[in-house]
């Protein structure tokens, strides 16, 4: 509780406000978008799933925007030396929205059956796990076969949330009932779902932070089309426009109008990362001075400024610069077109055509890869657009049915977790479209992954990761193309919305109207 | 034939009808490319092979198509809608709980269009070659041509926007507590604009065949018999000249009412309107196999029963009809 204490006390002071300054009470209309199909975080952990469930339900931590663990459900961690063993300490007195008291043992519950069974992302992270115990109601000891270096970052609110065992135990749980009244520990508690409207929650009366939440209430509207989306927060009936709920060519002309507010933090644990996928395996792009050559017949900076507004930064390989373990000393491609068609002719490229699969995600999208088209075409290479649903991207990319597809993807803050997963040869297969879909092999590299997860040292980590980026970029598995940004635009009467590095997907546990 | 054995005639057929359809619903949404388990696994933003496989094995897809086939047949004779996994529940609620906006919307605009769009051929009819006239066919015209999305947009943009006359957007006032009277006053305003845009093209097209039908039936001869009889003109223009008129007018008025179901998704979309059209879109985008199929299935029995609604009406409207045959 000290920690907690110096940390209010330490932002007051940093506002210049006196202690306890925030108002009580209001509600707040945010934009949820798409409308999620289900709020149990435990079974879904789609981006509008986590951005209403993260107020539900809560994990052992929270990461703040440098990516450091802070204490949400356990309030304090012990990492042994060896890296081996991890103890968390939960806080007093919390209870489940329907009264039941958490105890460590809905923590082995959740890590060790629910989301072993349920959570893809969360189970390959347990396999480094030998046993998940529970010697008294406030103490979880987490006992690692090997160390796993980004160990202490999988305690997320969307990676490991806290499921109630009293609930869940013995059910099939994709079918419980509860799924449709998800109970957590969170600072807001699920009231109502209308359909294709809005999904209600309201405050969590007992909450176990004295004070908080300081919102009543909280409305998460479903708006489906883009331009009403903006429409709605031009006329007040929307508060907060979360990242990526507007095209980017609205963004300046709403935050030009008064007393809007935008920021760009909030995604630093997500870190989207944009790329096309490079399909290694047949034709020229099994060449790498063909994929070289692509690098440099794009002008992502140009893409960076028209198609985006300003907004993201040009990748410069597989690890984004806003999470830790980044490295700059890598090659350059800077836009030069004469380069790639030097490569080209060196190569003796013959001018076959190459298909490019567009992500569907709306105009945005869709301008990068004619601008794409455009810039290859510059070079002498033809690309045909092939258009499609978000299902039918899914299914090409899963069955390695393209030779260029656009993707972005998170990196949950850390390579072991977000990265390496996308080039190391045991990711092969298909199936899935967040897997190393291009069929990059390099043997030694591999190795170096898997040092670098392993190690218990974050130099060491920091180093290897830094002579992999290296040699990975020289090779040009995909073509990193922009380090995404997705501002979040909001009524600057709403205060401490964005306080974390996964940001609205956190909940609005400490958010606040100035009234 | 008597209209009872009419009636059961066209039932017994269209039952044939809607399990024809079905089925090649069925075998339709099946070709796109994907499925249900890859869409979430997608969204989920990580995916193991064994995650998928566990969700194709809870949605039943990793049954043979043949299997699949037999066992949504069965569903359907037994009026059974079946789940959607992706939603959680039972397909018939979805819809039941997306049925009543989606209706209100597309009654009031069927309303709307038909009431005016009438009204206003005959007014125009009535008033041919004259300013009055040019005036209703220019405006049918330009309505007849916008495209619905831009009408919608430049609605909310103008009313909501700029004047602040109306919401622009969903169903009713959110956490407002309304009820009673309080609550209907509130959802028509809401309903207002929605309504408007999605009856604008109809009107048009109503109006416009009212007029052509109009003036081509006051040529007729039994027109200028009833005219030589001495009847006053308002009484030859309704019983006489409108009543002839309107039978091209139901023919229309049928069809758009077998869209009342789906054939609102754009107005649904730019509105959010939480209709039964934009649970379709959604549905399809996902690939939620059942929720699409029930939505198809409930679109096409509306669209049946209004065919053989509309044949009824051409009885009572034309008796002549039903003694032909």
């Amino acid at each position: 509780m000290n920690f907690l204490k110096t940390t209010t006390f330490l932002i007051a002071a940093g506002m210049a406000q006196p202690l306890l300054a925030q108002d009580v009470g209001g509600r707040i209309d945010i934009v949820v978008q798409p409308e999620p199909p289900s709020l149990m975080l435990g079974l879904v952990q789609n981006g509008p799933t986590q951005q209403v469930a993260g107020d539900i339900y809560e994990s052992l931590l929270r990461y703040n925007t440098d990516l450091e663990p802070q204490p949400s459900l356990a309030k304090s961690w012990d990492i042994s030396e060896d890296g081996l063993t991890y103890t968390f300490q939960l806080q007093e007195g919390v209870k489940w929205h329907d009264g039941e008291p958490f105890t460590s043992a809905d923590v082995v519950f959740s890590a060790d059956v629910f989301l072993r069974e349920t959570h893809a992302r969360l189970r390959s992270s347990l396999a480094y796990v030998a046993s998940i115990e529970a010697p008294d109601d406030l103490t979880v000891v987490f006992k690692l076969r090997e160390p796993f270096g980004p160990f202490i970052g999988i305690f997320e609110g969307g990676t490991m949330p806290m499921i109630p065992k009293h609930i869940y135990e013995g059910t099939d749980f994709a079918n419980n009932e509860m799924n449709a009244t998800p109970i957590g520990t969170g600072p807001f508690k699920f009231e109502s779902w209308e359909k294709g409207s809005f999904i209600h929650l309201v405050k969590n009366e007992d909450y176990y932070l004295e004070g908080k939440p300081y919102l009543d209430e909280v409305y998460y509207r479903v708006i489906p089309d883009a331009a009403s989306r903006a429409v709605a927060f031009e006329t007040g009936e929307v508060d907060v426009l979360p990242g990526g709920s507007v095209e980017n060519w609205d963004v300046p002309r709403l935050t030009e109008m008064e007393n809007v507010c935008s920021t760009g933090k909030g995604w630093e644990f997500f870190a989207p990362h944009s790329w096309m996928w490079l399909n290694n395996r047949e034709g020229a792009m099994a060449d790498v001075r063909f994929r070289q050559a692509i690098m440099y017949a794009m002008d992502r900076e140009f893409v960076r400024d028209v198609v985006w507004n300003g907004f993201g930064k040009v990748a410069t390989g597989p690890v984004s610069s806003k999470t830790n373990f980044y490295s700059d000393d890598v090659t350059q491609y800077n836009y030069d077109p004469d380069k790639a068609k030097a490569l080209l002719a060196e190569m003796e490229y013959d001018g076959t055509p190459i298909r490019l699969l567009p992500l569907p995600y709306g105009e945005t999208w869709q301008r990068w890869a004619e601008a794409v088209r455009q810039n290859l075409s510059e070079v002498g290479i033809e690309v045909q657009i092939d258009a499609t649903d978000v299902a039918g991207w899914n299914e090409k990319v899963a069955q390695w049915d393209y030779d260029m597809a656009f993707t972005y993807l998170y990196q949950y803050g850390d390579p072991a977790l977000g990265v390496s997963r996308n080039y190391v040869e045991s990711q092969i297969e298909k199936g899935s479209p967040w897997n190393n879909v291009e069929g990059y092999r390099n043997p030694e590299l591999d190795a170096k992954w898997h040092t670098a997860a392993v190690s218990p040292n974050p130099d060491e980590r920091t180093e290897i990761y830094a002579q992999i980026q290296k040699e990975i970029v020289d090779d040009v598995p995909v073509a990193w193309l922009l380090e995404i940004e997705f501002p979040t635009i909001y009524n600057c009467n709403v205060q401490d919305l964005v306080t974390t590095g996964t940001g609205i997907s956190d909940g609005l546990r400490d958010a606040w109207i100035k009234q | 034939m008597s209209l009872l054995t009419t009636i059961l005639g066209r039932l017994i057929k269209a039952a044939i009808t809607l399990l024809t359809i079905a089925v090649l619903n069925f075998f339709l949404i099946h070709a796109a490319p994907g499925d249900p388990a890859a869409v979430l696994a997608g969204e989920a933003g990580a995916a193991d092979p064994l995650f998928i496989a566990q969700l194709r094995e809870r949605f039943g897809l990793d049954q043979p198509l043949c299997v699949q086939l037999w066992s949504y047949v069965k569903n359907v004779l037994t009026l059974d809608l079946g789940y959607s996994f992706r939603q959680g529940m039972p397909v018939y609620d979805l819809i039941a709980s997306r049925l009543p906006a989606t209706l209100l919307l597309t009654l009031s605009s069927f309303i709307i269009s038909l009431s005016l769009g009438i009204a206003f051929g005959v007014a125009a009819a009535a008033r041919v070659g004259k300013a009055s006239d040019s005036l209703l066919t220019t405006l049918a015209l330009l309505f007849y041509a916008t495209p619905l999305y831009w009408a919608a947009l430049m609605a909310v943009l103008v009313f909501s926007v700029q004047l602040g006359w109306l919401p622009g957007f969903g169903y009713e006032t959110v956490g407002s507590g309304y009820t009673g009277l309080a609550r209907a006053w509130d959802i028509l305003q809401h309903l207002i604009l929605p309504a408007m845009t999605l009856g604008l093209f109809f009107m048009a097209v109503y109006m416009r065949m009212t007029r052509a039908s109009m003036l081509e039936v006051s040529q007729m001869d039994f027109v200028k018999t009833a005219r030589a009889k001495g009847l006053s003109g308002p009484v030859i223009r309704r019983r006489h000249i409108l009543r002839n008129a309107l039978l091209p007018v139901v023919t229309l008025a049928g069809l758009q009412a077998g869209q009342l179901i789906g054939g609102a998704v754009l107005t649904e979309t730019v509105f959010a309107w939480p209709g039964i059209g934009r649970l379709m879109f959604e549905s399809l985008e996902a690939r939620d196999y059942n929720t699409i199929l029930g939505v198809f299935l409930v679109s096409a029995a509306m669209v049946i029963v209004f065919n053989i609604l509309t044949d009824i009406v051409y009885r009572i409207v034309d008796p002549r009809i039903g003694a032909k045959t």
